[in-house]
């Protein structure tokens, strides 16, 4: 959730977000559309902690992310957030299985969630990449070497493993072809669900916005921008 | 729990070509900077310990560390003799335990001939204490007997039973020959490292005998006087070059040096060889320092290369390391992958480097030992080599914080987005 906040990325430019309320609740999937430019990156990165607001708040599940040190913001980002980007998600010298496994390096929340729900880690990594579609012999290869649609897959994988209650996707399927499109979605939509997680992507492209609970145009909540514009 | 040293590890073999370059450029300047320090640590101490055991060495009065090269390095000439009546007088002092005498001049192939007396086998010490030994034969015994050095017989081919001419005068192309006296080579003198490999040995009385036909530098004319002939004249030499002085207590040292600077019957010197080798190697010291100075130089190239390549590959890494602040790495984490990434570059050049060295000093030691008499030990590192070891490594970690400070900047200023 987002109240009253508004950031600019220097002091000596203009705002580049200044939204009065914005919140996803639990288990909730919005869809966010922008264009580029429209301040998306700037609000992804107040969402994750990597950047604080000027002014207003910033909650993510009930934590105000400006009362956490860096390094606690960090930590919570690993705990309880999943992320898929556009295109080179993967780490490129680590293996397939070890980019979805990266989290639960990173968090033991996540890890101890991710042995729970599979018995053990890497199962559980097998057990997410069998249900977005990847072989298993795919998992063992160097992320460099699988074809861009696989790598989306991982990433999602990686984004879902050890249960985080919140996956941010950004522009996830844009690099895919248009009949790929449509099946990552449904697959990231679906094991979102099975975890529980919320989901919350943004994407230039309205088509893919009926897949939705609730679709928000983020020219509508960010009045820095309604002002650029006039 | 960081799964930073993990990171690490598999970024590093990812770039294995570039690492393993990287890796092996520290290495040899790490191997060059320890090679040079051990090879001036052991031609110093080499050096130091040309000559022990001899108290003072007295010659003409000029200076101490031209006595010095000439008595023991044979390096350059007398200005003058001390006559025979001198080292007597040196001799009957109540502190003097012994005088050796030495008488030089001569030369055979490029090396020096130096005529002295049996005490010379005896009393001559190098190193700690060690005494010269022989590795065939005996000292010389009779009148036109010789002893090699270890280099001589090397260089030459002479074993016992050779036989040798001496050359009047110390050039390199042979100059006026006492022919019509040659010598038989009846020992040959373990290696020492010490210029006593590069000398021939005959006996004071020798010296004499081959120049009692001559005068001024050259045969008299028509008077010859055969090997036979020369045992019937007295062949105690009327004078000598320089001649080594052992005391019956060291504690006397500077009261047999006053009274070997005043004496009376001609002017005299007598050095202390210790303090002397110090002045010398004073003198070379510079090149020395110089030499340790341009290996460092090269250890910070190194460095400086290490420290190039990551930062150098920042640019195409921005990506992974925004990949990592997404799942919840912190600027301090990329710091530290980083950091640890040169850090661990730097140690394995620097294992390597001294690998190098010993595979090096394995193979090149017998070279080095036969061809410059230069003894490279091959024990593990002094206390000295791993204070220089620590300081490159100190390097390697300040080299590694400006790459990691880099990453941590430029993760700072990109977050979890960098456009590609």
């Amino acid at each position: 959730m987002l109240q009253n906040v508004q950031f600019r990325w220097r002091p000596t430019l203009p705002p580049c977000l200044d939204i009065g309320e914005f919140r996803v609740s639990a288990g909730e999937r919005v869809f966010l559309h922008g264009p580029s430019g429209s301040g998306k990156s700037s609000m992804l990165s107040l969402i994750g902690g990597v950047t604080l607001p000027e002014r207003g708040e910033v909650r993510v599940l009930g934590t105000d992310l400006a009362r956490l040190t860096g390094p606690a913001r960090d930590r919570f980002r690993a705990e309880h957030l999943g992320f898929v980007f556009q295109l080179f998600n993967l780490i490129p010298y680590l293996s397939a299985l070890e980019n979805i496994l990266l989290p639960c390096r990173f968090s033991p929340r996540r890890r101890a969630a991710a042995e729970a729900a599979g018995g053990s880690v890497p199962a559980e990594a097998r057990r997410l990449a069998e249900h977005l579609d990847l072989a298993p012999a795919l998992l063992e290869r160097p992320a460099a070497e699988l074809s861009v649609g696989q790598q989306q897959r991982v990433a999602a994988a990686r984004s879902l493993i050890g249960r985080p209650q919140l996956v941010i996707a950004d522009e996830p399927t844009s690099a895919l072809d248009a009949d790929r499109e449509l099946a990552f979605l449904e697959l990231l939509l679906s094991e979102c669900a099975a975890t529980g997680a919320a989901v919350l992507l943004v994407s230039h492209d309205v088509r893919l916005a009926d897949r939705f609970d609730r679709a928000v145009a983020l020219a509508d909540i960010n009045r820095a921008m309604t002002d650029a514009d006039a | 729990m960081t799964p930073i040293p993990h990171l690490t590890w598999r970024s590093v073999l990812n770039r294995r070509l570039t690492a393993g370059l990287t890796i092996v450029s520290v290495a040899l300047s790490v191997a060059l900077l320890l090679g040079v320090e051990r090879l001036r640590t052991d031609a110093r101490e080499g050096f130091a310990s040309t000559i022990s055991g001899t108290d003072l060495v007295i010659g003409a009065r000029s200076g101490p560390v031209q006595l010095l090269l000439y008595s023991v390095f044979r390096i350059g000439n007398a200005t003058n003799n001390i006559s025979w009546k001198s080292v007597e007088a040196v001799a009957a002092h109540p502190q003097v335990a012994w005088v050796v005498p030495l008488s030089l001049g001569d030369s055979h192939r490029g090396f020096r001939v130096l005529g002295t007396d049996r005490g010379y086998y005896e009393h001559y010490r190098y190193g700690r204490g060690r005494r010269l030994e022989f590795q065939e034969g005996k000292p010389v015994a009779e009148l036109f007997d010789a002893v090699v050095g270890a280099e001589v017989a090397r260089a030459l081919g002479y074993s016992v039973g050779s036989p040798l001419v001496v050359a009047h005068g110390t050039g390199d192309v042979s100059l006026a020959e006492h022919a019509d006296k040659p010598f038989k080579v009846v020992g040959v003198l373990a290696r020492t490292g010490t210029p006593v490999d590069r000398t021939v040995h005959v006996s004071l009385e020798a010296i004499e005998a081959i120049h009692l036909d001559w005068q001024g530098g050259a045969p008299i004319p028509g008077l010859v006087i055969s090997p036979a002939d020369v045992r019937k004249f007295t062949l105690t030499p009327k004078a000598v070059t320089a001649a080594l002085v052992g005391l019956k207590s060291r504690a006397a040292v500077f009261q047999v040096q006053r009274f070997v600077n005043d004496y009376r019957g001609e002017p005299l010197m007598a050095i202390l060889p210790g303090a002397t080798l110090q002045e010398l190697w004073g003198l070379i010291g510079v090149a020395e320092q110089a030499l340790l100075a341009v290996s460092s130089l090269v250890v910070a190239v190194g460095l400086a290369g290490l420290a190039a390549v990551i930062v150098a590959s920042l640019g195409e890494r921005r990506r992974e390391l925004a990949i990592l602040r997404s799942l919840g790495a912190g600027p301090r984490h990329v710091f530290l992958l980083l950091a640890s990434e040169s850090l661990l570059l730097a140690l394995l050049g620097c294992v390597l480097g001294v690998a190098l060295l010993y595979g090096a000093t394995l193979g090149l030691s017998p070279w080095l030992e036969s061809r410059f008499g230069l003894v490279v030990s091959l024990g593990p590192p002094s206390i000295h080599e791993w204070v220089l070891l620590s300081a490159v490594v100190g390097a390697g970690l300040l080299a590694s914080v400006f790459p990691a400070w880099r990453a941590y900047r430029l993760s700072l200023a990109d977050g979890m987005t960098v456009r590609v």
